[in-house]
């Protein structure tokens, strides 16, 4: 038989579950080799970097936060930290604390849906989180439990968790009082005995996807675990101020994804839980490091799989440090510093719960946005998924074709790709061409 | 089967049938944000998952399975060549077809394209635009089938949409409100933000549901709701945009082109928002 297109045997794996993203994945093999591996995103493009352009400054935090449902506080931190600079103003230290705890509480709330609702069902043969929790009630029930305490923290400091509505660019539109933040410590307390109890569970998970040399890249801070501060770093040498992203990243289109692929020189990466772990282990809290030196596992985790670990790590260090911000906080005389504006361009890159989440602004004298650049970590995971799928298919190649698919929308699922937002098509075809 | 005689009486009256219902939930150009919310129903989602046969939700779920469903939740808006046959089809699989959130209901903040040039919107994103599909236009569900029921909100508040779920399985018309925020704000006790502060708060004009969270927050609602029917009114009446946004021009001094970005916002496409931004942008 030739080896034509139509010819090929094409598998489909009817929609891709427990992503936020609409795609397909089409991985061609001839002759038992992997010729092609594509992961193709069909989220419709909504055009936000056009539409910002008119907008006034004042206006952003509102309007990035609908980039994404599962993560607008990384929307406006970005945005607020990218805008600042050009204003020249300065952002008290309990502003910031209070920006950090928000951030803390959205990766509670993030990363907790991936692990129990969305990810742990592939290591435990389910196909949701609510099936699974027929057979493991306590488990899944303390999941829930612990994704509301960072919901309910979202709520406290911004109104609600899906956009909330206080972040602006100088500050908040309110803060809560020490009192206000206090009565969260009890629910944030056994949010910590839990949370090291999902890391115990979690690392009991089977890891069995290939072993990866990644390039990870991360914030790296000297003072914190990074999300609104640090240098771009990678395990590669890489270090450099958000300003110069441009001149190491690149975005690069290709024909069959509405994503931009971005590169580092040309080259993949990893960003992400597992990136941020490795760069940063000396700021994770004591406590982390303990709970994580008595799992057997270290760093760096070089399967992707190991994620759902990387992210019950930072769970714990989130909660832990929410808890910190409490004690230590004072609330401000002021929710915010004045700003006036004037003309300007500037960049910020803050730590989504899925990675770096880069923005760039042109604003003119009297406020009014210009230009827009915002490069969000899926489209940074996804030429690295890419190179995941090519390493592992040929381990798997000589099994049942769903067999085949499942695995791929494993390692896919690993990522806790946002892309942003979609339609859930992730269709899989495998092609197989005959020799 | 477990006996539950009482249960099985309501469900006989129930529009819905005598069967445990069962759910599907789709998305079309939106953030994700408010099938979150169905997820973000910590205390009440395994109770759901009970009494709900969830036959489709890919976000949550790898088990999907084909139609019929007798509830179907959509979130998203209609952006691409594609989108418009498929809500057709999903339409016809639907006994109950329940919008939920501002896409979904209104067109969503990506309908700020109805007033650009896409063609141009793509080249400021794409290097190469011509790889792209999308269409000129976000539009709302509404605009391309029959919808039962509209929840508003960006997000939609998820009590509401428990609400109505609940009531559906309780054989009860779900009545969502569509007065205006103001009677929440009052009810929670804040100053106003239009009238203490000076601030331009969309709140007179802007549909209940949120729990009043901008004021609550010191800051000026800003429509993420939707319309609000005129309570003067009979129901469907828009509300007094035109009002608020004089005020907004005499008393704090707003020039016209910030008004008309004042109401071109998340809701902006939804015609009383929509006319009151156009009428502003000639002036």
């Amino acid at each position: 038989m030739p080896g034509k297109p139509n010819n090929a045997r094409t598998i489909k794996v009817n929609m891709m579950a427990r992503v936020e993203g609409e795609g397909a994945l089409h991985v061609t093999v001839c002759d038992q080799e992997v010729q092609d591996v594509q992961l193709r995103i069909f989220e419709p493009p909504r055009f936000f970097e056009a539409f910002l352009q008119g907008r006034h400054f004042s206006e952003v935090p509102d309007i990035v936060a609908r980039i994404c449902g599962i993560c607008p506080v990384a929307y406006q931190m970005s945005a607020v930290h990218a805008l600042e600079p050009i204003f020249g103003i300065q952002i008290p230290q309990s502003i910031q604390l209070l920006r950090r705890l928000l951030y803390c509480a959205e990766w509670i709330e993030s990363h907790v849906l991936h692990i129990y609702m969305l990810h742990a069902p592939d290591f435990l043969g389910y196909e949701s989180g609510i099936e699974m929790a027929k057979d493991y009630p306590d488990i899944v029930k303390r999941g829930l439990r612990l994704k509301k305490v960072g919901n309910q923290l979202l709520t406290l400091l911004g109104g609600r968790s899906v956009h909330p509505v206080s972040v602006k660019v100088g500050g908040f539109s309110r803060v809560p009082s020490k009192r206000e933040l206090e009565t969260l410590i009890d629910d944030l307390l056994w949010a910590r005995d839990a949370a090291v109890e999902t890391i115990r569970w979690t690392t009991g998970f089977e890891f069995s996807d290939p072993e990866q040399d990644y390039t990870f890249v991360a914030l790296r801070s000297a003072t914190e675990y990074p999300m609104n501060d640090g240098l771009v770093a990678s395990n590669r040498g890489l270090e450099i101020p958000a300003v110069d992203f441009e001149q190491y990243f690149q975005e690069k289109q290709v024909t069959y994804s509405n994503a931009l692929h971005c590169l580092l020189n040309g080259q993949s990466y990893l960003a992400g839980p597992l990136a941020r772990l490795h760069l940063n282990y000396e700021q994770l809290s004591p406590l982390v490091k303990d709970v994580l030196s008595t799992t057997g596992l270290s760093l760096p985790f070089k399967r992707v799989s190991q994620g759902i670990v990387a992210r019950s790590l930072e769970v714990l260090h989130a909660i832990d440090e929410a808890l910190d911000i409490i004690q230590q906080y004072e609330a401000p005389n002021d929710a915010a510093v004045s700003v006036t504006p004037r003309a300007g361009i500037s960049m910020a890159v803050t730590e989504a719960p899925r990675g770096l989440l880069y923005h760039r602004y042109q604003v003119n004298e009297d406020g009014t946005i210009q230009a827009v650049k915002i490069v969000p970590p899926t489209s940074q995971n996804q030429r690295q998924i890419e190179e995941d799928l090519r390493a592992f298919l040929p381990h798997v190649l000589d099994r049942p074709d769903e067999e085949v698919a499942l695995g791929c929308e494993k390692i896919v699922r690993s990522y806790d790709p946002c892309i942003s937002c979609a339609t859930h098509f992730l269709t899989l075809h495998i092609h197989k061409l005959p020799a | 089967m477990r006996e539950a005689p009482i249960e099985d009486q309501q469900e006989q009256e129930s529009v819905l049938g005598p069967k445990r219902p069962r759910l599907a939930v789709f998305k079309f150009t939106s953030c994700d944000g408010c099938q979150l919310n169905v997820l973000n129903m910590e205390d009440e989602l395994l109770a759901l998952g009970e009494a709900i046969d969830i036959a489709y939700f890919p976000e949550a779920s790898s088990r999907m399975t084909p139609g019929p469903y007798d509830i179907v939740l959509i979130e998203g808006s209609i952006t691409t060549p594609e989108d418009a046959p498929r809500i057709a089809e999903i339409r016809n699989q639907a006994k109950l077809l329940i919008t939920i959130g501002a896409c979904a209901t209104a067109g969503g903040i990506q309908a700020l394209r109805n007033w650009g040039n896409v063609e141009a919107f793509k080249q400021a994103v794409y290097p190469k635009p011509e790889f792209i599909q999308s269409l000129s236009t976000s539009t709302p569900i509404s605009e391309h089938v029959q919808v039962d029921y509209e929840l508003w909100g960006c997000p939609i508040d998820r009590h509401q949409l428990l609400n109505v779920l609940t009531n559906l399985l309780a054989g009860i018309e779900p009545r969502i409100p569509t007065h205006s925020v103001c009677l929440e704000c009052k009810r929670q006790g804040h100053v106003c933000i239009l009238v203490a502060k000076g601030l331009p708060c969309l709140g007179p004009v802007t549909r209940t549901g949120c729990g009043a969270i901008c004021p609550q927050m010191g800051r000026e609602c800003y429509g993420c709701f939707g319309p609000a029917e005129n309570a003067s009114q009979s129901p469907g009446v828009p509300p007094n945009t035109s009002s608020l946004a004089q005020q907004f021009h005499q008393q704090f001094q707003i020039i016209p082109q910030d008004i008309v970005r004042r109401f071109r916002g998340i809701n902006g496409y939804v015609r009383p928002f929509r006319e009151e931004s156009d009428a502003w942008e000639t002036k």
